[in-house]
């Protein structure tokens, strides 16, 4: 036990958790309620609520319970304390956003399934100390609900050209008036971006973009080794240009 | 791109891209003359709308991947597909109907998946599917033959219906398929003599069957040009009119409608000659062609039957196209000398 593990580095487990292994643009988990529930921003975030809370909650309880779990009955014991904490937040929803629970539906209950979750709790927690746990699964949760917000906020201002749409059933009456129209009153929407296809293109896209930026950088970092003055290239063939 | 196993020696046609892809084009003309004889010049403003998007898109993606721009406009494959795109839409629909269209078949289906010779779907298709799925309203609003109204509209009013916010609905009428579909209380003889789009026209509805007919001229064409093989068309058509002759029961106010109208309205004429036999996103062998255009024919009438759209040949061929791999994988040739293979992958285990 206890074997010294590089992953306790928190800088790192932050770094990865948010882009270098996020859960939504690179492991591509938990996608089923990614596409499904991210037609505009308050569902998004909603749901991204409930799910960091769940990863968070379930890596420290599967953390602090490793030693005593046997290696057998490692998943389903997992799986357990995710249902547990599930059912929790699917119970803290009915009581305080009941709209946002009847708009969101099945796919509260269905975080249990969201392999996001159960990947983070047998990749991480299960190996690794109770804080660096908890803290793996608050950055994946936060990463995942980025992605989330940013695929529901795309496809609330294509699909229906607003955004904030609705915050009120997540934040009370406070926020019944905070509806953005981006693109004017009589835009008459492109459902496919409501649609299911257009949580795929919007996913696809951004997974493109993470690519691209992470190229850029590549780039931009070989760049300023390569051109070190003194290093030996060897003309082959053609001309340098 | 049909890279089918077969031994040398091999005769060259003489056919380049380009010279397929402009005969495809002129193959066209026919079923779209008839579509301007009856349904007024739209269509020629929606194809012309389709083309300049869908040949700035392409150059622009071009310029984006770093390729040569006059090249792959040259070979007028985003032509085609503009063209058969604006064939498909409303004519006299608001402009940016055809401009996002083209956009999704350039970009989304074509382009995204690396361009001419790799899309998996047909590129018409998805963006017309795009704009029913996404503008149900403008999409389904077909303008009536020119007889059936007080006539066409005019220079200004084109203008203001495809540019303006005029609406095109004092010119619309239902089609005939919308017809069969909407009136499940008469019998198909009393609504045939009912009917003005039924009781102008012949078998198909006014407009309707000429068009079908035209197309129908033009895939003989590409036929008789050997740009296209017999099977796609045939198999397809084969299976709409069987299925439609079980479902007719010589029509009762629940039959589905007439072989002959399943035949010859809609976009059957155009999805059976110059939609399935597309070469990228279709399949590859000749019992592959029997095997898809077949689906697309049953896929066709179950949709129109049953479904809840009053035409289904994008949606069947789009979902077809998801088929070809799969039965490209199950339909390879035997090359000669060799034993057959059961499938593709076994080849590639070897």
């Amino acid at each position: 036990m206890a074997t010294p593990n590089p992953s306790h580095n928190y800088r790192e487990i932050t770094h990865n958790g948010l882009w270098k292994n996020n859960p939504a643009l690179v492991q591509l988990l938990g996608l089923c309620p990614l596409l499904a529930v991210t037609g505009s921003v308050v569902n998004a975030i909603g749901l991204g609520l409930a799910t960091t809370a769940v990863l968070a909650c379930s890596n420290l309880a599967v953390s602090l319970v490793r030693h005593q779990m046997p290696e057998t009955v490692r998943l389903p014991a997992s799986v357990m304390i995710i249902a547990t904490f599930v059912t929790c937040a699917e119970l803290l929803m009915k009581a305080f956003t009941y709209e946002l629970y009847l708009v969101l539906g099945i796919f509260i209950p269905l975080i249990v399934t969201n392999c996001a979750i159960l990947g983070r709790a047998d990749a991480f927690a299960s190996k690794n100390p109770v804080l660096p746990s908890l803290l793996d699964g608050l950055m994946m949760g936060v990463g995942f609900s980025a992605v989330l917000i940013v695929i529901g906020a795309v496809r609330e201002i294509i699909g229906r050209g607003t955004l904030f749409s609705d915050m009120d059933l997540l934040l009370g009456p406070v926020a019944a008036n905070w509806t953005l129209p981006i693109l004017g009153q009589d835009y008459s929407g492109f459902l496919v971006a409501v649609l299911p296809p257009g949580a795929f293109l919007v996913a696809g896209l951004l997974i493109a973009a993470k690519n691209a930026i992470d190229a850029g950088i590549e780039q931009r970092r070989n760049a300023g080794v390569s051109v070190v003055s003194g290093s030996k290239r060897v003309r082959t063939t053609g001309k340098i240009q | 791109m049909s890279l089918m196993r077969v031994t040398s020696p091999h005769a060259h046609s003489g056919q380049s891209t380009s010279k397929v892809m402009l005969q495809v084009a002129a193959a066209t003309v026919p079923g779209v003359l008839a579509l301007v004889v009856f349904f007024g010049p739209g269509v020629l403003i929606n194809i012309a709308l389709c083309a300049l998007t869908a040949l700035g898109t392409e150059a622009a993606i071009m310029k984006l991947r770093g390729r040569p721009i006059a090249f792959y406009l040259k070979d007028y494959s985003a032509l085609v597909t503009a063209l058969l795109l604006g064939i498909a839409l409303p004519p006299y629909c608001p402009w940016w109907i055809p401009v996002i269209g083209s956009v999704s078949a350039i970009l989304l289906a074509k382009q995204l998946y690396g361009g001419m010779g790799y899309n998996p779907f047909n590129p018409a298709m998805v963006g017309y599917v795009v704009l029913l799925i996404s503008f149900p309203v403008e999409m389904t609003r077909w303008v009536a033959p020119a007889e059936l109204i007080q006539g066409m509209p005019g220079l200004g009013e084109t203008f203001s219906l495809i540019f303006g916010n005029m609406n095109v609905d004092g010119f619309t009428r239902a089609t005939p398929l919308e017809i069969v579909r909407h009136n499940q209380s008469t019998i198909l003889a009393q609504l045939y003599e009912m009917e003005p789009m039924f009781n102008t026209g012949t078998v198909a509805g006014l407009g309707w069957e000429m068009a079908n007919f035209g197309f129908l001229l033009g895939g003989l064409f590409l036929l008789f040009r050997r740009l296209i093989t017999w099977h796609g068309p045939v198999a397809m058509l084969a299976t709409l009119t069987l299925l439609s002759i079980v479902f007719y029961d010589g029509g009762s106010s629940l039959s589905e409608g007439s072989p002959l109208l399943h035949l010859f309205s809609g976009a059957t004429m155009l999805g059976a000659f110059f939609i399935v036999t597309d070469p990228v996103s279709g399949c590859t062998s000749n019992k592959g062609r029997l095997i898809f255009g077949a689906g697309v024919g049953l896929l066709v009438f179950v949709i129109r039957a049953w479904g809840a759209y009053p035409d289904a040949v994008a949606f069947a061929v789009l979902l077809m196209n998801f088929a070809a791999p799969f039965i490209d994988n199950y339909t390879l040739p035997r090359t000669y000398g060799h034993k057959a293979a059961r499938k593709a992958t076994d080849l590639e285990e070897q």
